[in-house]
């Protein structure tokens, strides 16, 4: 009986581990391997030809105390990320309430707001570089119709990353839907209990709603900043880092030490900082991922 | 009576006007492409501006289709998207499977770490994996692009079947295996084919991903003859820097593809992005 036993889920474990296996190869081989391999190399110097040279923590030093240039592209990143995600999250809670009035029409907005989240970004790029042009583009001249001078947005060191950001908010369909979906799951009767103990709507928003989507708020924040800490093409399209390297993010760094000047040790150095500095952030998003656990 | 339906009227009209005025501002980029890929040159960028092309020049499009190998790199950026769809249903499918309905020593562990991927930030993992491909010889080839999806699809899509899988009951599969089926028979004949909206799902996603991935076919396609659309583009508009009419013509097109597939599977698409979230 125990051998019969034993040999049941032998097989049982068997066939779980052949279902898995392809899985199992492309966690290891793309991501937990490449992990641990980032943090090897940033340790070495390594040109694609010679061998990795250990050279201890030498590209660490070099980037914290000798490259003005990874802090200003830090501080970019820092910039775009907390920038577009604040704003994206706020705009988009207001949407997502606005569309969830049960009121007629509701999906067609919807469905207007998401549509530039499937768009090929690339296209996008050049329609917004376009629409930023400070004399003939479209978002100037409609300024220039109410009377604003617009300001020089891509050619201009203050204005080229809040021009991103504002270009980043024509995506905000995503996170749009996740919201409208959080706000469905409130049940009905917190807010029927709510007005037969006289609440108004602003007390209903403050102590029923934001405590119940305060999960989805989190999850939204957390995940587009990861996501846009990975800011790359709009500037590798857009400005080629500029002006006054205003737009060098931290990716757009990462790109030409690595793929131009094959400086991959000091790249992965510089990948495995901004890594550590998301870490805490995808840590705390794991916390409370009993969400992704159940059911 | 009166003045609560006055108020709510108020209220839906307020609705209706920020949120009217707001579509109005988000069509307006994708009208702009398309009027613009339509522009004679002396239009582009007049002042003030020309809401509507006149007369509207169809040629552009033809002239963008012939300035550059628009059609080849239409049909390797298929190419690679149907592969990369084939890979992430099929061994999503068959790993989500194995998450949700089988057991074996470690399963929690691993799915536990999966999650926790889904999240890790790209620019980590890319320079090591770019060296194995390089060591492997496939630089400059479609295997970069094609073979991790056949590696388990990734987290999300595994994430998001499993989801589905487990809300289909285990007696289904029970009855099965007590007439001797096999786990693989078990899963051709029972749990795929009632999955199919969430395989759509995936296909959705990946297709999108797919068509406006930059990174990849950036640092692996050198050779201009294996480009996608989106290196494609690029190349183009380094070329054709001020024909913004001829490079939104090619915009457009590099889009409508995907614009088609959102008006006919737009409930599928919104719905994959709440999945994630962990919202059912």
């Amino acid at each position: 009986m125990g051998r019969k036993r034993s040999k049941y889920f032998r097989r049982k474990n068997l066939a779980g581990y052949l279902f898995a296996a392809p899985w199992l190869i492309g966690l290891s081989a793309f991501v937990l391997a490449p992990i641990l391999a980032t943090l090897f190399l940033s340790f070495t110097s390594y040109d694609m030809i010679n061998a990795p040279r250990w050279i201890g923590l030498t590209n660490y030093k070099i980037l914290f105390t000798l490259d003005p240039g990874f802090w200003k592209a830090l501080g970019n990143t820092f910039y775009y990320m907390f920038g577009s995600v604040f704003l994206k999250v706020f705009t988009g809670l207001i949407f997502a309430l606005l569309l969830s009035s049960a009121l007629k029409g509701m999906r067609i907005f919807r469905t207007i707001y998401f549509l530039p989240v499937v768009l090929p970004s690339i296209p996008v790029m050049f329609l917004w570089m376009m629409m930023f042009n400070p004399r003939s583009g479209l978002i100037n001249q409609l300024l220039g119709f109410i009377g604003i001078k617009g300001p020089l947005w891509l050619n201009s060191p203050q204005w080229s990353k809040p021009a991103m950001i504002l270009m980043s908010l024509w995506g905000i369909g995503g996170i749009i839907v996740i919201f409208l979906a959080g706000l469905q799951d409130v049940p009905e009767y917190l807010y029927e209990a709510a007005e037969l103990d006289g609440a108004n709507k602003l007390q209903m928003f403050w102590r029923i709603t934001v405590p119940m989507i305060m999960p989805v708020i989190f999850f939204n924040t957390v995940t587009g900043l990861i996501a846009a800490s990975q800011v790359f093409a709009e500037s590798y399209i857009m400005t080629a880092g500029g002006p006054l390297e205003s737009t060098t993010f931290v990716n757009l760094k990462i790109y030409l030490l690595a793929f131009k000047d094959v400086r991959m040790g000091y790249a992965s150095a510089m990948s495995w900082v901004m890594f550590m500095i998301l870490v805490p952030m995808t840590v705390l998003l794991f916390r409370i991922s009993r969400r992704w656990m159940d059911y | 009576m009166k003045g609560i339906n006055r108020a709510k009227s108020i209220r839906n009209f307020t609705i209706y006007g920020v949120l009217g005025f707001f579509s109005v501002v988000y069509l307006i980029p994708l009208f702009w492409m398309v009027s613009t890929s339509l522009k004679p040159d002396a239009q582009i960028m007049s002042i003030p501006m020309r809401w509507f092309p006149d007369p509207p020049q169809w040629s552009n499009y033809a002239k963008a289709v012939d300035s550059f190998p628009f059609f080849r790199y239409f049909f390797n950026t298929l190419f690679l998207t149907s592969m990369n769809v084939l890979g992430n249903t099929l061994t999503a499918s068959l790993v989500a499977y194995s998450f949700s309905k089988l057991q074996w020593k470690g399963r929690n562990l691993i799915f536990y770490i999966t999650i926790a991927t889904m999240f890790i930030p790209g620019q980590v993992l890319i320079i090591p994996v770019y060296i194995l491909f390089t060591q492997l010889g496939w630089v400059n080839t479609y295997l970069p692009l094609i073979v991790p999806a056949f590696c388990g699809g990734g987290a999300f899509n595994i994430f998001l079947l499993r989801q589905f899988f487990i809300s289909i009951p285990d007696e289904l599969m029970e009855s099965a295996r007590i007439d001797g089926a096999s786990e693989f028979k078990i899963f051709r004949k029972i749990i795929l084919p009632l999955s199919t909206p969430a395989l759509f799902t995936v296909a959705l996603f990946t297709i999108v991903f797919t068509w406006n991935d930059f990174f990849g076919p950036l640092i692996y396609l050198h050779d201009p003859s294996m480009w996608t659309l989106a290196i494609g583009l690029r190349g183009f508009q380094q070329q054709y820097s001020t024909n913004w009419n001829l490079l939104m013509a090619a915009s457009t097109l590099t889009a409508l593809p995907l614009i088609i597939l959102y008006f006919v599977a737009q409930d599928k698409m919104m719905r994959g992005f709440t999945l994630r979230a962990g919202i059912r």
